[in-house]
């Protein structure tokens, strides 16, 4: 390759990453008032009925942010850390599930 | 594979351009994987057992908003550093990767000394120990696991930071930067839950 094409390849990579940290920053906005309305909901004593649904989707979605986005599971060639990560998930919520409902202590 | 570990211009990703790199990415995430599991057992335990608090402090009584939630947004914050750092991998920018992942280390240490601050609290204000109740138990068990990990994130990335120092960004240790970055995530991933389902649940029930 010559140098200016090794130029061209380099600005166009530079502006596609560019791009990408944008994407990076809204993600954590978004992150830090999914947080806060979560801490607030909970500090102004909502009823609990509605509170601790409303936390546990802000969390999930959070957590999917986190994975998607600052863990690149969006990016291509994931499918198999996707397996990895989604089997995790799966046998966590079965835990979950049985500790929860089907034991007494 | 070459063992050649310069960069070169037009290496886009350079924690992902040799064999070893992909593999230990791919590993990394095998592992994660096994944790998910491991954490959860943690949950799992715990929901089980937080109002078990033979007589002792319940969790409305102990937990405080204010310090959950400094302890939240440095480890969050952390997170966005890392992801800076690694930007700065990607444009083959040394210092400026080591600058944040310094900020992130930092960050990291903010929040260890919190949670130092808030099991010692607990303990001296509240006797609230491991052994006080199975709620303390799966407490200490569960948060404690947490901060374990932050303790071992933070040697990890001291260790990088300190022997890479003088060597400069190549193809050999840029994979293990960026094991690191997808570890000190997940972190923040288990925290998530940690806020969430110890920390807020146990407020409103």
């Amino acid at each position: 390759m010559t140098g200016a094409n090794i130029n061209k390849i380099n600005s166009f990579k530079k502006q596609k990453q560019k791009e990408e940290m944008k994407h990076q920053v809204i993600t954590f906005a978004l992150m830090i008032i999914f947080t806060l309305v979560a801490f607030i909901a909970v500090g102004a004593g909502m009823n609990k009925t509605y509170v601790i649904p409303l936390i546990l989707i802000l969390a999930l979605v959070q957590v999917g942010f986190q994975f998607y986005y600052f863990m690149h599971m969006k990016d291509k060639g994931h499918e198999v850390i996707s397996s990895l990560i989604y089997g995790g998930i799966w046998i966590a919520a079965v835990t979950v599930l049985t500790f929860t409902t089907i034991i007494w202590w | 594979m070459s063992h050649d570990h310069s960069l070169s211009p037009e290496i886009h990703d350079p924690a992902k351009a040799t064999h070893e790199g992909k593999h230990k990415y791919l590993g990394l995430w095998f592992f994660l994987g096994g944790e998910t599991v491991l954490f959860a057992s943690f949950f799992a335990t715990y929901l089980a057992l937080r109002n078990s608090t033979a007589g002792g402090p319940s969790s409305q009584e102990l937990f405080g908003l204010e310090l959950v939630f400094v302890m939240t947004i440095l480890l969050l914050t952390s997170s966005l550093t890392s992801v800076y750092a690694i930007y700065h991998m990607k444009n083959h920018d040394f210092k400026k990767m080591q600058l944040w992942f310094g900020i992130t280390a930092l960050l990291g240490l903010g929040f260890l000394g919190f949670e130092i601050y808030e099991f010692t609290h607990y303990i001296t204000d509240y006797s609230f120990t491991f052994r006080s109740s199975a709620f303390g138990s799966a407490f200490y068990t569960l948060v404690g696991f947490h901060g374990g990990h932050v303790v071992f994130g933070l040697s990890w990335l001291t260790a990088l930071m300190v022997r890479n120092a003088k060597r400069g960004l190549s193809l050999y240790n840029a994979p293990k930067y960026n094991t690191f970055a997808i570890y000190w995530h997940f972190i923040d991933v288990v925290w998530v839950f940690i806020f969430t389902v110890v920390y807020l649940m146990g407020m409103v029930s």
